[in-house]
């Protein structure tokens, strides 16, 4: 498979592939990244896309290693895969790992925790983000965001500034011509960069199965303990307060996006190879990001997580 | 409502080849939208992706659900892009939206800009990347200043197709008279124009007349459809293959025991191809090395070409850092100190004339001084003014600038990637100017 693909690489008059057009963009972008800044860092989520990310990162510095550090916030609710499979990339790949926990920050009492049903720390994220910044003196933070993911991030830069609040200003963002990205910055502010801006979900699949990239065992089908709520399947937890109505049952699931537990909707599926993957997602009509718990807050819960600091 | 797959794993991995190959093979479209303020530009692009079945049913119900928030009847196509706050409050788009979609034909990349003049910035950043631009005209307002800023700053950037999509033809009972007319408003500055290609289609974004489907109400308008022009117009690439550009954008030094001596010049191809083997000249220095080796990752290729991400090793050790330039030693690109570039400025403070400036140029950075203001560009009538020199936001010139090291460039019109710069001011460090070297 891979040969066949990469002999359409050069589709007969020098002309690249969509997909290795938009792996060329995105190992610009990280290049770029690592040579405007001192200090940058590669935001992991343990999903696919900081995945990818990652995997472009490598390619991006090959024979060299990654110049910067991977930096995971932990909400303290993540799944055990997610954390395991962090643990095995950046064990493999000799990559150094900062993490960042928001139980610090509401222990701090920088945050207080909504344990209500809906209650997630989600938003408490950010706080802890902006601390690691500080203290790490980031001043890039690459992530995995995709511009087809939402409608806030359709807005997004390759290239976004931060205020010394870590704050995005959406109404006044800089212009960005061509490929020359503007990384000056005043002491304090930052930069989130975003390789992988013109990514759709589909792109990120076929690139996963074209490249053969590893996944963490959540994105494959098994057995799970879940519960309904408002229609999404989450994965039950010591941790997730159930209503009275709401029951415990076991199913066949996978994700199709990852966050932590009380956010990630899980998708009723078998597919069980990244083949099976793909021919799902090219066959649906829902968005990953639909069954994300925190985008359904209100109207423009993404555009205000991102204000205040939000990946 | 469990998902199992009908087919069995060997026709899904069959069908997945399938997609992928036929995915691959589509080539990649680039277009912006442009036109003044409220001329139905988000609305357009919300047509098209409504009538593509291109949105997912998630983020039609998100709409729907916003529409009638808002209290409107059915629901607002432009609420698609237009996803700010701010946004959805004013009714009008801020900054860029990307959107994309494809049909079995072509990939689309789309970016929906603002037609609001205070925002000019953001439609240049949506069209600078572009191959493509969708000059909207409201048929009740015919061509306006916002359409000449728009369809001049879309040639400036050698944009070489437009389409001009003359809208709202529901609220002028589709005449074909004020069709005909716009058309040749439009024809006429045209002239005044580098874009070797321009159509027309009337359409209503708002009834989808002419968007995807074929409209009924102006049976004497026989030309194909905006969709149609999008996935068949000949796209000649961009990109420059004939001047083999290397801007050296990192140095890859892994200093382990397994690639002790490596020094690699990563980097994209700017434009052009370079083979294993060129004889190649490094900028400034002017020392000649040969190629040995270039990588594409852990693959060693035989040549790479625009716009390729690779990285290179040559056969001397000679001193090359970031912001160098390789380049084969029979074409070599302009150098100079002074050049001249038409620009459009972005800024609230005026360009300043004698003004340091930093002037960004592939992977380089360096001071600048713009020297003299050439003319202003009269929007209105598209005509050179020689004598007003006072340059402020959304006015597009031509200026002189002197540069503390020389620059190495193309002309933009020859090649977009070396012959384009922006300025930045030194003590916001906003983004002020695009500029295009002459
Ligand atoms: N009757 C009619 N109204 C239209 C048509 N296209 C757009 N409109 C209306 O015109 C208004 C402006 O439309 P938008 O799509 O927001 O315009 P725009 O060009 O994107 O505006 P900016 O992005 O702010 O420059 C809205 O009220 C639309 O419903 C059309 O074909 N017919
Ligand atoms: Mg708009």
């Amino acid at each position: 498979m891979a040969e066949k693909i990469d002999n359409l690489e050069n589709l007969g008059q020098h002309r690249l592939n969509h997909l290795r057009e938009l792996e060329a963009e995105a190992i610009f972008v990280i290049r770029e990244t690592a040579a405007q800044f001192d200090n940058p860092a590669l935001l992991f989520s343990g999903g696919k896309d900081s995945i990818v990310l990652f995997h472009l990162a490598r390619k991006a510095f090959y024979p060299g290693r990654v110049p910067f550090p991977l930096l995971h916030i932990d909400t303290g609710h993540n799944f055990q895969e997610t954390l395991e499979f962090r643990d095995y990339l950046v064990d493999k790949y000799g990559v150094k790992l900062l993490v960042g926990y928001v139980e610090d920050t509401i222990k701090e009492g920088k945050a207080k925790e909504d344990t209500g049903y809906y209650g997630t720390r989600n938003a408490i994220q950010s706080i802890t983000l902006l601390d690691m910044i500080e203290k790490y003196k980031i001043d890039a933070a690459l992530g995995g965001a995709r511009r087809d993911e939402e409608k806030a991030r359709a807005k997004e830069r390759f290239f976004s500034h931060r205020d010394i609040f870590g704050q995005w200003d959406p109404k006044n963002q800089r212009p960005e011509l061509w490929n020359l990205f503007n990384g000056r910055k005043h002491l304090g502010e930052h930069f989130r960069v975003f390789p992988l801006s013109n990514w759709t979900e589909l792109d990120v699949w076929l690139y996963i199965y074209l490249e053969q990239i590893e996944l963490p065992s959540l994105y494959f089908t098994h057995r799970r303990k879940v519960f309904n709520r408002d229609g999404v399947w989450l994965a039950w937890a010591p941790f997730m307060r159930l209503k009275p109505d709401e029951k415990v049952e076991e199913r066949d699931v996978r994700c199709r996006t990852i966050g932590d537990i009380p956010t990630t909707g899980l998708t009723l599926s078998m597919a069980s190879t990244v083949e099976e993957i793909v021919y799902e997602v090219a066959t649906t009509n829902t968005t990953e990001r639909g069954m994300r718990f925190d985008d359904k807050v209100s109207e423009t819960s993404m555009e205000d997580r991102k204000r205040e600091g939000y990946f | 409502m469990e998902q199992h797959t009908k087919l069995s794993k060997q026709e899904i991995k069959q069908k997945v080849d399938e997609l992928l190959n036929n995915y691959l093979e589509m080539d990649l479209l680039r277009f912006t939208t442009a036109g003044s303020v409220d001329d139905g530009k988000s609305t357009m692009i919300g047509r098209l992706l409504y009538d593509t079945k291109a949105i997912f049913q998630d983020q039609l119900d998100a709409v729907e659900r916003a529409s009638i928030r808002r209290g409107e009847e059915q629901i607002n196509l432009a609420l698609i892009t237009d996803g700010l706050k701010a946004e959805r409050e004013q009714g009008i788009t801020i900054d860029v939206a990307y959107r994309y979609f494809h049909t079995p034909k072509r990939k689309f990349i789309i970016a929906d800009t603002p037609g609001h003049v205070q925002y000019t910035r953001n439609m240049v950043t949506g069209a600078s990347t572009a191959n493509l631009a969708i000059i909207l005209i409201d048929a009740r307002n015919g061509v306006v200043e916002q359409t000449l800023r728009h369809s001049y700053i879309a040639s400036l950037l050698q944009i070489k197709h437009i389409i001009v999509t003359v809208n709202k033809m529901d609220l002028v009972n589709y005449d074909q008279q004020v069709y005909e007319k716009i058309k040749k408003d439009y024809e006429n500055i045209s002239q005044k124009l580098e874009v070797p290609d321009i159509r027309f289609i009337p359409i209503s974004a708002l009834k989808g007349d002419n968007v995807v489907e074929k409209s009924q109400n102006m049976p004497w308008y026989d030309g194909p459809t905006l969709l149609w022009l999008l996935e068949n117009i000949n796209i000649t690439s961009d990109l420059n293959l004939k001047d083999p550009r290397f801007p050296v954008q990192y140095v890859v030094r892994p200093m382990n025991d397994e690639w002790h001596d490596y020094r690699g010049y990563a980097g994209r191809l700017a434009s052009g191809v370079f083979h294993v083997g060129d004889e190649v000249m490094i900028l400034p220095s002017g020392l000649t090395t040969k190629i040995t080796s270039i990588h594409l990752s852990d693959r060693q290729l035989d040549y790479a070409f625009a716009p390729q991400s690779v990285t290179m090793t040559v056969a001397d050790d000679i001193d090359i850092s970031r912001g160098n330039m390789i380049v084969p030693v029979d074409n070599l690109p302009q150098q100079s100190n002074e050049v001249e570039m038409k620009i459009c400025w972005f800024n609230q403070r005026p360009l300043q004339t004698k003004g340091r400036y930093i002037l960004r140029h592939t992977t380089t950075e360096m001071l600048a001084m713009i020297t003299d203001i050439i003319y202003k560009l009269d929007i209105n009538t598209l005509e050179k003014n020689f004598e007003d020199k006072q340059i402020k936001m959304n006015d597009i010139a031509r200026i002189k600038v002197r540069t503390a090291q020389p620059l190495f460039f193309d002309p933009y019109r020859v090649n977009r990637q070396t012959g384009a710069v922006i300025l930045i001011d030194e003590s916001t460090n906003e983004t002020v100017a695009a500029g295009m070297i002459e």
